[in-house]
């Protein structure tokens, strides 16, 4: 089976790096599945998780936005934060939710707070989802 | 002539502090080292967004007010990023006197530039001196990670972008080597070096496909490869941070040795000089008796 080169890449250092079959990302434009050979593209990324397919395993990244590059052999994810699930705080994901969830009750629809606890929510909702708990 | 006393305590107490400097050379240089893996770790993610923006930039038509320098500069922002911490030589008071000769040179008025600094030393210089300070963080730990600034680079970016500011640079020491430490000035704000001078340099980057087109990729990608320079500057002033006071202590170091030789000897005479007065003081009171 074809393969290629995938890094999950963020200011802190690199957290993924690997020869893969398949990535599945969430993107701007709506789910998104790259196989090896793809046409180069970029495109920017919502909060969500990465699919990594490799062989019969599956990895999951939670992704914090950022952007995605494909090169022929070559899938390069781009983000400020990313996180393998054995990274991830679930105690401390449950408590953002959990505070973003009150905020987004309280405060109003159009302004700064609201996005930005919106923002929280999902990133907290993201963070849980890949650990599975 | 001091006592053998006050010698003795004198010797002490330089060897204590022989041994804090010398402590403390020693932890900088075990930092300096996990600093500059940590640049290392970083540089692959600028370097990537910076072969995106390059090619949307020079093989396209999408532009982004980032990009374009303004008409009018209205007004300045000089970022500089200073330790919180004294103790590392000319580190901090070489920058900060470069940043005032700059402003000085190309500003009559407080009007026409701000600051937003990093560090202790920095703020504390530039309150004294009652400049317009926009934005201070300090406490930043010594190995800092990308969220602990998001913040100020973040605001740094919608300030310009909501044209607070026209300008906005970089002060900072460069890191060279772990003696060698170079005061930096960079324009961070807008970004000017995608002019295609150096398309040449990269050479194979391929003709992508933009999802969904290239201004969004622009607007979204931009702001983050601005921010992410922030944190690179300020992880190379860290490292340079640490090199300087490596090099400051390991003098310190070297003094103290010295200072510890001179008392020692100067120590070794006072004894002497007793010894032989005694013997004097004995051999002349024996005679006396004859």
């Amino acid at each position: 089976m074809k393969t290629m080169q995938v890094n999950v890449v963020t200011p802190d250092g690199s957290v993924f790096e690997a020869e893969a079959n398949m990535v599945s990302v969430r993107a701007a434009e709506g789910e998104l599945g790259v196989l090896p050979g793809h046409i180069p593209l970029v495109t920017p990324l919502r909060i969500g998780p990465v699919r990594i397919k490799q062989d019969n395993l599956v990895h999951l990244v939670a992704v914090n936005g950022g952007f995605m590059e494909v090169r022929r052999d070559e899938v390069n994810i781009l983000a400020e934060s990313a996180e393998l699930p054995t990274n991830i705080d679930v105690a401390r994901a449950r408590a953002a939710k959990e505070r973003a969830q009150r905020r987004l009750d309280v405060a109003k629809q159009d302004n700064i707070d609201f996005r930005r606890a919106e923002l929280a929510l999902k990133r907290a909702i993201n963070r849980l989802e890949v650990s599975g708990k | 002539m001091a006592s053998l006393r006050d010698i003795k305590s004198k010797i002490t107490s330089t060897k204590k502090t022989k041994q804090i400097t010398k402590a403390m050379q020693m932890v900088s240089a075990a930092k300096l080292n996990k600093a500059q893996n940590k640049a290392q770790s970083f540089w692959p993610y600028t370097q990537k967004i910076r072969d995106v923006v390059m090619s949307i930039a020079t093989g396209t038509e999408a532009t982004h007010p980032m990009l374009e320098t303004r008409k009018e500069i209205k007004k300045t922002a000089y970022l500089v990023i200073t330790s919180d911490r004294g103790l590392c030589g000319a580190y901090n008071s070489g920058l900060l006197r470069h940043t005032m000769n700059t402003i000085n040179e190309r500003h009559n008025s407080q009007d026409e530039y701000g600051i937003i600094v990093i560090g202790k030393v920095g703020r504390d210089f530039f309150k004294k001196r009652n400049m317009p300070i926009y934005q201070e963080i300090v406490g930043v730990s010594d190995q800092p990670s990308y969220a602990d600034i998001k913040n100020i680079a973040a605001t740094t970016v919608d300030m310009f972008t909501d044209e607070v500011f026209d300008e906005v640079y970089l002060h900072y020491n460069h890191f060279v080597s772990a003696i060698s430490q170079e005061i930096t000035e960079t324009k961070l704000l807008p970004l000017t070096d995608f002019d295609g001078s150096e398309k040449e340099a990269i050479g194979d980057t391929p003709t992508y496909e933009y999802e969904p087109n290239e201004e969004v990729i622009l607007e979204q990608l931009l702001p983050h490869y601005a921010e992410s320079l922030v944190y690179g500057a300020l992880l190379d002033g860290k490292a340079s941070e640490f090199g300087a006071r490596m090099t400051a202590m390991s003098a310190a170091t070297d003094n103290a040795s010295d200072m510890i030789d001179q008392l020692n000897l100067r120590y070794n005479r006072a004894r002497q000089a007793a010894i032989t007065q005694e013997i004097n003081e004995i051999v002349g009171g024996a005679s006396a008796l004859d």
